[in-house]
């Protein structure tokens, strides 16, 4: 893949996209094959690989204890990116959790906490986006929200490769889809 | 980054104090039951009290340990924290000095009123706190490694316990030892050396064979 393109990975349930999407993280090793990154084995690569990668997992990956706002910026911070709490607002509203950053994620919705999990995208400013069924719980403003950012990751040099069913609507002249087989 | 991954777990757990406070109750309970059981005879508690306490702390402490990886495995954090851009080895010694500093720090500021339970001296106490001081941070780390070979096994925490506890016997004869030796006017020093030897051993091992545990749990 080139910068500015995008993958759909579809198929059947217990096909393996969410073991494709961990193998590219580097989650897990793959049985045949290696995973290259700018010409690199990832394991090679080790943490400088980390610095160019967000993942979206099946689970959101939030603290129900904590806020948004908190999970947001403990988030930034492990990954070496300290955010202000200010800064933290600016990404939530951008995805669209407006009213809700102060409230601990146990009382969110499931759509509201998986719109945390997708804030973490925007504050990371990673090149190569994973998400698996990132669309699963979200309304339909929530998935333009999603497409429209996705859109502007790839138009500014990044690239994305979804795990997804739905249709995500994204200019196909830069895109694929891989349709794995049972 | 070791900051904030310290600062996570203390907030997590200071919003879940109930989990703290659960381990620094059975702590005291079962450091209590034995003066209780046993009667007042000050000399048979002396001569059992170092013991009883270790044994208590060390059950105090496996009690936290399947919460140490487990809920961040099941909500998926863990997966986020294995993708961090810093070696797993920091991940890992944050989360333990974070549950050390929840789970056993408490254990050990309380340890010296149950000390006096079983008519400990001032200078017996010291050493108390001193060896508890030096052995509770192996506990974590030796701890850490059975929490990530068992994560999101059934009956996980029993595994802990069968794979742990063998492991903590060194810790618990020197610090014991160290509390014993005091208690009959010798010298406790050789088994506070040989305890912060462990310690040392235990903070460049441990969280290396953590990481590597955590790495095979998770796929």
């Amino acid at each position: 893949m080139a910068a500015g393109e995008w993958l759909q990975v579809t198929g059947a349930n217990g096909s393996g996209k969410t073991s494709l999407l961990r193998i590219l993280c580097g989650l897990i090793s793959p049985a045949e094959g290696v995973v290259e990154w700018q010409g690199a084995n990832i394991y090679s690569l080790g943490e400088e690989y980390s610095t160019s990668i967000s993942y979206v997992g099946h689970r959101p990956g939030i603290k129900d204890e904590l806020t948004a706002v908190e999970n947001l910026r403990i988030a930034s911070g492990l990954n070496g990116i300290e955010i202000d709490k200010s800064s933290a607002q600016r990404a939530l509203e951008k995805i669209g959790l407006v009213a809700r950053e102060h409230i601990p994620a146990r009382l969110l919705s499931e759509g509201q906490r998986r719109r945390i999990a997708l804030a973490r995208l925007l504050v990371g400013d990673r090149k190569l986006w994973l998400l698996d069924e990132i669309l699963t719980s979200l309304d339909k403003a929530a998935m333009a929200i999603v497409r429209s950012l996705i859109e502007e990751h790839l138009s500014g040099g990044g690239l994305a490769i979804v795990a997804t069913h739905h249709d995500l609507e994204l200019d196909s002249s830069h895109g694929q889809r891989l349709e794995l087989a049972t | 980054m070791l900051r904030w991954i310290v600062w996570r777990d203390l907030l997590l757990a200071w919003r879940r104090r109930a989990d703290a406070l659960s381990t620094l109750f059975f702590f005291v309970i079962v450091a209590s039951l034995f003066p209780l059981g046993i009667g007042p005879e000050t000399e048979l508690l002396r001569s059992i009290g170092p013991g009883v306490v270790w044994v208590a702390a060390l059950l105090a402490s496996m009690l936290s340990l399947g919460r140490l990886f487990a809920n961040d495995y099941q909500d998926g954090t863990l997966e986020q924290l294995l993708l961090t851009p810093q070696p797993l080895y920091f991940v890992v010694l944050g989360k333990v000095v974070a549950q050390w500093i929840t789970s056993e720090l408490p254990l050990i500021c309380i340890a010296p009123l149950l000390g006096v339970q079983f008519g400990l001296s001032n200078e017996t106490l010291l050493i108390l706190i001193v060896g508890l001081l030096l052995g509770t941070p192996v506990l974590s780390l030796i701890g850490s490694v059975g929490a990530a070979l068992t994560l999101g096994l059934r009956g996980g925490s029993v595994l802990v316990a069968i794979l742990v506890l063998p492991l903590y016997i060194p810790v618990l004869i020197f610090g014991a030892g160290a509390v014993e030796a005091s208690v009959i006017g010798q010298t406790a020093a050789s088994h506070l050396y040989l305890l912060a030897a462990i310690t040392v051993l235990a903070v460049i091992f441990a969280p290396w064979a953590t990481a590597a545990a955590l790495r095979i749990s998770i796929e």
